[in-house]
């Protein structure tokens, strides 16, 4: 079904552009590229308004729990050439921080509180960063694989 | 001297027009609003969290249980998906394909009725919300005719779905399909027509394509906004690449814009229906798929048209039976986000109108 | 009709002679007549609220109640039982007298004006020389309870309620007024039997077609019935200024609100239809049964555009009312004026 952005490309570009530190590079068996959480906000903004790629949705903010890290990941989706590509971010369980992105999609701001709420990472310039699916006086977050229902 | 005091006014969530239990506080000046904040998840029950200890197919009742009032459509994006991360969405039978697409053509129909209904009714018409359920509960008798359950069907299968369509299914969907025109008709008639609903819609509360894109949102509320992005035509899944069919998109973006394409809609999926009808072939409804679900490790982001915007599940599998972790990407939890912008400035009556247009279902938002 | 009155004539003249004092005689049976037409609206209302349930029933395509009696004819006396037996919670931050008051205020403001309603010749309490005025005046008190309800009932929806009830019913009040006007101009009398006797050739709906059209939107808005029902707002204001009150004081407020329906009708019926005069010489049926009739045809109109349309923005409401109505039945009194003086110096 998604219509295949060339990866490989978009990688070196985006290499090129950000400079060191920015670390993309491509995950082929989770079809996606990675980016360090240093470099994310303006990885994304280059994604959104370079009109090569102009991907203007950002569809699904989702975050999984794996045993050594936790990692948030981005559904990236363009209007107009209608391509998707899969970003992910690894945040370590220690210190869980990772820029928002709410200031270049608004789409982010609800769903980055879902993941606070559930997951428990802190993006850092959220303008209203506050539990929104459980109530404010819950304790822990229950996606974590460590929280146990019961 | 004289001044005028703001008041904060607690809408919801047992208020009558909140569609189930969202909570808005709106600052109020006179009834004029100033400010609104979203309060979401009285509705929160950890789907998400308990997909985690069910198996692949243990966890497709639950799909019913989130946007309640398309059911069948939740299902078929679910196991669409697992058909995907599973590698067999090609050996699906025909005849369960050509199922699953009347099945969610149908639901389309009755989650827009549900709309037309209760945006009627939140403006006061009782009339048209009586019109809005009788059809729909048409199409529930079919699927209580397929699947023995009205809304939370439980129907499709990883691999096909349930049962075979019984006898008096089709004959039944041929009736349906014959009235719609006359009846759409009807809807338009009572409601759409109507100076005082018209008065209260056209111009309220626009919404720009560009702030609808940013705010990500999708289906008939971004359609309305003039953005023609329907993953049906664009990006087919099933077999929906067969049919024939119109996207209706609308520029203004407001209040009566959000009504109108989803009665167009209506009309769009009865066209499918119509096709759907007359090619449907016999055969198999359920291809083989292994007793234990195991897909291989690796993830999967898939999306359906559902009726209230793109769906979809975002699955990581680590090749047990059960999902490692599954998040629902939900449309209304993206298109309830900007009411708390559309809101402001808009009079008390016109928020509540508005509200309605965006066709959230809390059942979804909370999860 | 003229059973009752000679009835009623017996009725004075035989307590007249038993108790041998005119005046006490004159007072029962004034209290006694009072009680009657109290007696008659209430009854009506069983019939009102039946029609209303059956009516909106046909319109929505449902069967509507059917259980209890004839067509679940007593659905709405066994409500009100009901509604006797359920506990009257008053709310504890409640400014408490003035909520305990407001119901009654509401009842009694929609019962009075039946004081000065012919229900046929001779068929009425007090054939006051200013009927209309008096109706009129009791008509826009009403809106003091409503105020009063939602004031007192310490809920920000109430208050909204009770605030949008003051600013429709005080502007609808205008048109209402504006429009009876030109029948006044043509009858020259503010007594309803004067101006039911000056109907006998011609109903003045016919050169009042205007003030009729203003009369009847304007009076939809004074008993806040759909579409202009912004006071209740079930939608918004969750029920508006009766939010709080549960009951028999909820049911006083309905109460009120269908006796004020049956009286607009009424006096819709006696300005434009004629009141008990018979159309095309039916004269063999009584004046009661045409009133009767043309209330009812009155009340069904009300009800078909109740389930007809969804509610108007109160804005619009007072847009519509201020811009339109009031210049409408302002043109109306002056080409009424014109109408007037032409028919005089064509007849002399």
């Amino acid at each position: 079904m998604d219509k295949k952005i060339d990866r490989m490309a978009l990688v070196e570009r985006l290499e090129a552009k950000m400079g060191p530190g920015a670390d993309v590079f491509e995950d082929n068996t989770h079809k996606s590229i990675r980016v360090s959480r240093v470099k994310l906000l303006e990885t994304m903004r280059e994604l959104k308004d370079n009109p090569l790629y102009e991907m203007d949705i950002l569809m699904n903010l989702s975050s999984v729990d794996y045993p050594e890290n936790l990692t948030v990941i981005y559904h990236l989706n363009s209007l107009r050439y209608q391509h998707h590509l899969t970003v992910k971010v690894e945040v370590s369980k220690d210190n869980p921080r990772i820029p928002s992105v709410s200031s270049i999609w608004k789409a982010a701001q609800a769903q980055e509180r879902e993941v606070f709420d559930l997951m428990g990472i802190i993006f850092d310039g959220h303008p209203y960063l506050r539990r929104i699916l459980l109530p404010d006086d819950f304790v822990g977050h229950p996606l974590r694989k460590d929280f146990h229902c019961s | 001297m004289i001044r005028t005091e703001e008041m904060k006014l607690n809408f919801g969530p047992h208020h009558p027009s909140t569609h189930g239990v969202y909570r808005a506080v709106f600052t109020l000046e006179g009834e004029y609003i100033t400010h609104c904040v979203n309060h979401l998840g009285y509705l929160h029950r950890g789907i998400e969290k308990l997909a985690e200890s069910k198996t692949y197919n243990q966890f497709i009742p639950y799909n019913g249980r989130l946007d309640y009032v398309s059911g069948m459509m939740n299902e078929a994006a679910y196991v669409q998906a697992v058909e995907e991360l599973m590698g067999i969405s090609d050996q699906i039978p025909e005849r369960a394909q050509y199922i699953r697409v009347i099945m969610s053509e149908l639901q389309r129909i009755a989650s827009h009725l549900v709309f037309y209904a209760s945006m009627a009714l939140d403006m006061a018409g009782s009339t048209p919300w009586f019109y809005g359920f009788r059809d729909r509960d048409r199409i529930l008798d079919l699927f209580e005719m397929a699947a023995g359950n009205r809304m939370m069907p439980n129907y499709m299968r990883i691999g096909g779905v349930a049962a075979d369509l019984n006898e008096e299914f089709l004959p039944t969907l041929r009736k349906l399909l014959d009235d719609m025109p006359k009846c759409i008709e009807e809807y338009n008639g009572i409601l759409t027509g109507n100076e005082i609903f018209q008065a209260r819609t056209i111009g309220v509360a626009p919404l720009s394509g560009e702030k609808a894109l940013n705010y990500g949102m999708s289906g008939p509320s971004a359609r309305a906004s003039g953005i023609d992005y329907d993953l049906r035509r664009d990006e087919p899944y099933g077999i929906y690449d067969r049919f024939k069919f119109n996207v209706p998109v609308t520029q203004n973006g407001d209040t009566f814009d959000r009504y109108l394409v989803r009665l167009l809609e209506i009309e769009e999926s009865v066209r499918i229906l119509e096709q759907a009808y007359r090619d449907l072939s016999e055969g198999p409804v359920m291809a083989k798929v292994p007793k234990v679900i195991k897909p291989p490790a690796g993830e999967i982001f898939y999306r359906i048209e559902h009726s209230k915007g793109h769906f979809g599940f975002h699955i990581v599998s680590d090749g047990s039976n059960k999902p490692y972790r599954l998040r629902i990407y939900s449309p209304c939890f993206v298109n309830v986000a900007p009411f708390e912008e559309m809101a402001v400035g808009l009079h008390m009556q016109d928020a509540i109108a508005t509200f309605a247009s965006l066709d959230i279902i809390l059942g979804e938002i909370d999860r | 009709m003229d059973i009752f009155i000679v009835w009623v004539e017996i009725f004075r003249h035989w307590l007249t002679v038993a108790t041998g004092i005119p005046i006490l005689a004159e007072i029962i049976v004034k209290a006694a007549l009072t009680l009657g037409v109290i007696i008659f609206v209430l009854l009506n209302l069983i019939v009102l609220v039946w029609l209303e349930r059956k009516l909106s029933a046909f319109f929505q395509m449902r069967r509507g109640p059917n259980r209890l009696g004839p067509a679940g004819f007593f659905q709405f006396p066994v409500d009100i039982v009901k509604m006797l037996g359920k506990e009257d919670i008053v709310p504890a931050n409640a400014d408490r007298p003035v909520f305990l008051i407001a119901s009654i205020c509401a009842f009694l403001t929609a019962i009075m004006a039946w004081a000065v309603i012919p229900l046929g010749r001779g068929l009425i309490l007090e054939d006051l020389s200013i009927g209309i005025f008096y109706f009129i005046a009791i008509g826009s008190t009403g809106t003091i309870a409503f105020i009063m309800a939602g004031f007192s009932s310490n809920n920000k929806y109430a208050l909204l309620g009770g605030m949008r009830a003051a600013a429709q019913m005080i502007s609808y009040e205008i048109p209402m007024v504006f429009s009876l006007l030109g029948v006044i101009m043509i009858t020259g009398s503010l007594t309803l039997s004067k101006i039911v006797e000056g109907q006998k050739s011609i109903w003045f709906i016919i050169p009042q077609i205007l003030a009729f059209l203003c009369y009847f939107i304007s009076s939809i808005a004074e008993t806040n019935r759909g579409p202009f029902d912004m006071t209740e707002g079930e939608q918004e204001l969750v029920g508006g200024y009766f939010l709080e009150y549960s009951g028999i004081r909820y049911a006083l407020f309905m109460v009120a609100e269908y006796t004020h329906l049956v009286a607009v009708s009424a006096i819709a019926a006696l300005v434009f239809l004629g009141g008990w005069n018979a159309p095309f010489g039916l004269t063999f049926i009584p004046g009661f049964i045409w009133m009767m009739l043309k209330i009812y045809f009155m009340i069904f109109l009300f009800m078909w555009v109740r389930w007809t349309f969804p509610r108007i923005r109160i804005d619009h409401l007072m847009h519509f009312g201020w811009k339109v109505l009031i210049p409408v039945s302002l043109i109306n009194i002056v080409l009424t004026g014109i109408g007037i003086f032409v028919f005089r110096a064509i007849t002399g």
